[in-house]
């Protein structure tokens, strides 16, 4: 019955998302607003007419927290360490962190693997492609 | 016009083999045979990641390589399924139902070689579709205002979100959304605002790329990490040689394929039904029509060639709506609308004669990279089949690497880099409650262009919503809209019948292990 919890979910969010900008170019958003929300409505009713488990869980069998955790603390630590260390440290970081979410990763493989694609990641963007985004902040190089 | 047409392609020739457009596209198709061969790896992704390296190059060949990619993987993608019974990519997983058996019996080569042959058959059907389609799907185009504009998208959209996978309602409800996204930032014509939450950087609206990436890498990656099966390597030895079919299996997989061809193209103009829904719709027709049909799923060469074929004609043939209208079929359509829009083209009926080279030149690109992915898959089979055998554990931090840097390298910007994520976990819990990702894409590339229009027409029309009827161009459309909606409702009234004849086959295809959300 999860679903029902979605199409209420649904249709806060196009309520609210409606109502936010009602000014002259507030058209779009209000009728696509009350459009969302009239399927969530619609979403919610189909699954309680049907009224039959789906099977739908919510969370999988084996719910992954730490591999969810570490596949969103890449990111993370790439921004940060993006913002005060620059590219080599936010690339390492990232991979590293990243790698560590499998169930059969060790620290050492994912370090071999992460400063594989640094060496990789380097000299791709910053070499060959040139992007703008020091390699160590506050060093030269 | 034919004879237009093929001066046109002459010079799309000459356009698709200057040096470094060649190299793009060689490139393109490389890049995509390997992603369709790694498990866990798909067109959507990839393309999404390579979308912003393409921000320096010129738009010729960003686009030719960006569409390498996606044909590109469709050639990878059978092989996995041959050979492991993996359906890494959903197109192919009808391919596993007699792609397997036969690898079973030590004949995985000789399917792998019909596959080819198939391919390559297909694809070239596709393009000739495209050559002679499209320039006359234009001239009907430029008729369009912008009322006619308007109804065409809603067809597209419509039939992107309810002929996809999944519930139809839900599918809807997530064109919306993406709709609703296509609205944040700037308006257009006031310069109001619009759902920015004060933060400057979306004012700019949301990046595409960062929609895209979040949809279809984060939350794709959170979704197969630890779940990935042991790829079963023990049938997986194929040398060249093993490749040539024999006569009799030619012949036998000729009609099947020619069949496919023309399934899968029909397919193709239909917005909405891509390649996945061509190859499950030409493996049943094939069956249905077989003189032996207890033959299949047990080894069937026409099995393989049929849904092949279709795939591959289904693909070439997604590119006609997107490139003469300007309305994706599909996610990848989708995608590389935006990276046609990035790149300061306007995609619609005046992208044929204003960007000529791109159009032709794209054309005659799918015909030279479909050559090379002939040579590239026949010598080098045993190559790709180990790449198979690269775990998955290695795999998905590179790809986040490669996302977060994308994202940056995008407008090097680190907000975007955190726009992703969220956008990451928002679509993996949608992900979980049964809303596919795809048609968002759809809805966001599409959405502004749909309110530019829809306020054009109401201005035109001073705001008499039966405009829309009163063409009847625009009419046609909206009554295939309704059309569609009466089909849905049909179909769920009589669900328990239709549903039980779909379940058969799919019941029959093994368990996607990591599923490339854009079916």
């Amino acid at each position: 019955m999860i679903l029902l919890g979605v199409g209420a979910a649904v249709t806060g969010a196009g309520y609210r998302f409606g109502s936010l900008a009602r000014m002259g170019p507030g058209f779009m958003p209000v009728v696509l607003g009350v459009v969302l929300a009239f399927l969530g409505v619609l979403i919610a009713g189909t699954a309680l007419a049907s009224s039959e488990d789906d099977g739908g869980k919510f969370l999988p069998d084996n719910p992954q927290w730490f591999g969810w955790l570490c596949i969103l603390g890449g990111p993370v630590l790439f921004i940060i360490l993006g913002l005060y260390g620059g590219m080599i440290p936010a690339i390492f970081g990232c991979v590293f962190v990243c790698a560590l979410g499998d169930n059969t990763a060790t620290y050492k493989s994912s370090a071999i693997l992460a400063a594989g694609v640094t060496v990789f990641g380097v000299l791709l963007f910053h070499y060959l492609l040139g992007i703008p985004f020091p390699m160590l902040r506050g060093v030269n190089l | 016009m034919i004879s237009t047409a093929i001066t046109d392609l002459w010079y799309g020739f000459g356009v698709a083999l200057e040096p470094h457009n060649l190299m793009y596209c060689f490139l393109g198709v490389l890049v995509g045979n390997l992603v369709g061969v790694l498990p866990g790896m798909g067109p959507v992704a990839t393309i999404s990641i390579l979308l912003p390296l393409t921000f320096g190059m010129q738009p010729v060949p960003a686009i030719l390589m960006l569409s390498g990619v996606y044909y590109g993987a469709q050639y990878g993608g059978a092989i996995c399924s041959i050979l492991l019974n993996l359906p890494c990519h959903p197109p192919h997983a009808v391919t596993c139902l007699d792609g397997f058996p036969l690898t079973k019996q030590g004949k995985g080569g000789t399917a792998l070689g019909i596959t080819i042959i198939a391919a390559f058959i297909g694809a070239s059907f596709g393009i000739t579709e495209m050559i002679f389609l499209a320039p006359f799907l234009v001239q009907m185009a430029l008729k369009f205002g912008p009322a006619e504009v308007c109804s065409l998208m809603l067809v597209g959209l419509l039939a992107g979100s309810t002929l996809a996978k999944g519930s139809p309602l839900k599918g809807i409800a997530m064109t919306v959304f993406g709709l609703l996204l296509g609205i944040v930032g700037t308006d257009i014509e006031t310069g109001q605002p619009r759902f920015t939450f004060n933060i400057p950087e979306l004012f700019d609206g949301i990046e595409i790329i960062a929609l895209a990436l979040g949809m279809f890498g984060i939350a794709e990656f959170m979704n197969s990490i630890n779940n990935t099966e042991t790829v079963d390597m023990r049938y997986a030895k194929v040398g060249i040689s093993d490749m040539f079919p024999s006569k009799a299996d030619l012949k036998l997989a000729f009609w099947p394929m020619i069949r496919g061809t023309v399934l899968g193209s029909l397919c193709a103009l239909i917005p909405g039904t891509g390649p996945t829904i061509a190859s499950f719709v030409s493996y049943a027709t094939e069956k249905k029509i077989s003189k032996t049909p207890e033959r299949f799923g047990r080894g069937a060469i026409e099995g393989v060639a049929c849904p092949e074929a279709s795939t591959h004609s289904s693909v070439q043939g997604d590119f006609i709506p997107t490139m003469s209208l300007g309305i994706p079929g599909d996610t990848v359509m989708a995608l590389l609308l935006g990276a046609l829009i990035i790149h300061g083209i306007v995609p619609g009926p005046q992208l044929i004669s204003q960007h000529a080279d791109i159009f032709w030149g794209l054309i005659a690109s799918f015909w030279i990279g479909n050559i090379l992915l002939v040579i590239l898959n026949v010598p080098m089979i045993g190559l790709w089949v180990k790449l198979l055998s690269i775990p998955y554990r290695y795999l998905y931090p590179s790809a986040m690497f490669f996302v977060c840097i994308g994202v940056y390298a995008a407008n090097n910007e680190m907000f975007q880099v955190g726009e992703t994520l969220v956008i990451g976990v928002a679509g993996y819990i949608l992900l979980r409650l049964d809303f596919h990702p795809a048609p968002v894409l759809l809805g966001f590339v599409l959405g502004p262009r749909f309110e530019e229009n829809f306020r054009r027409s109401m201005l035109i029309s001073r705001g008499d919503l039966l405009t829309f009827v009163e063409h009847p161009i625009s009419a046609f459309f909206l009554m295939i809209c309704v059309v569609l909606i009466a089909a849905q409702i049909y179909v769920w009234l009589r669900k328990p019948k239709i549903l039980a004849e779909e379940k058969a086959i799919e019941n029959q295809v093994p368990e996607t292990p990591y599923s490339e959300l854009a079916g």
